[in-house]
């Protein structure tokens, strides 16, 4: 979890190692629509220990699926404005398809469980939490 | 203080008034008007207790009856008991990414 904004060279160096022949970068940037309504920035909040302890909770069980896999993963917290990189994920292998599929395993599993928020900033001045489950996707589950 | 070493703190039988500490982030937050708030209720208290007890709080009507909640930086489930010392955390649906 970082303030500054991301650094994708430095975090593509620490994935790298002699037995790497496959690098996937994913990104994810800040956009200037979101359900039809135009955006001019996002603010990110976290619950910053829970949430370092849950990405590397999402990269070990990856890494445990896929041997040989290398996993660098930052998410920026604060005020983003539009084409700034949210969340960087680097994932590392011998081969292509492992690394392809671990930086996407790592991205849906991060957009479920790890406890990060954003509120996005509308041109017409208003402010508004972004909430995933309103939009139809699959709400985490735990209470019982 | 255990019961004869079974691994059962003698306070989880006892009912007393204690305090929880409750994070709170994002909507629900903006819902309380408060990051962190603290909430008196009786122990032993599960997390349905004190959902129920912040629901009862000014716009705490606006949290979902069953909302995530973290114990220690581990997803709780609704009849997990809070300890006084535990970090207790209400989650928002989350939006990562």
């Amino acid at each position: 979890m970082v303030t500054a904004p991301i650094d994708v060279s430095h975090l593509i160096g620490t994935a790298q190692a002699a037995g790497v022949g496959a690098l996937s970068v994913f990104l994810g940037t800040v956009r200037d629509l979101n359900d039809g309504r135009p955006v001019q920035g996002m603010d990110y909040e976290a619950y910053e220990a829970m949430a370092a302890s849950e990405l590397a909770a999402v990269a070990r069980e990856v890494c445990d699926r896929t041997p040989g896999l290398r996993v660098a993963i930052e998410h920026r917290i604060g005020t983003l404005g539009i084409g700034e990189v949210s969340v960087a994920i680097v994932a590392a292998h011998a081969h292509r398809g492992p690394a392809m599929d671990g930086a996407r395993e790592i991205i849906e599993s991060l957009k479920q469980r790890v406890p990060i928020w954003k509120r996005e900033h509308y041109v017409d001045g208003e402010r508004a939490w972004v909430d995933p489950t309103r939009a139809g996707q699959v709400p985490l589950e735990v209470p019982r | 203080m255990d019961l004869g070493g079974t691994g059962f703190p003698l306070w989880r039988y006892l009912c007393f008034d204690m305090s929880v500490s409750v994070l709170l982030f994002a909507s629900y937050a903006d819902a309380l008007g408060a990051r962190q708030i603290e909430v008196p209720v009786t122990a032993p208290c599960a997390v349905a207790d004190l959902v129920a007890a912040l629901r009862q709080l000014p716009g705490g009507e606006r949290l979902p009856a069953k909302p995530l909640v973290a114990v220690n930086h581990a997803f709780a489930q609704m009849a997990t008991v809070i300890h006084p010392a535990d970090e207790v955390a209400l989650i928002p649906p989350v939006a990562g990414g």
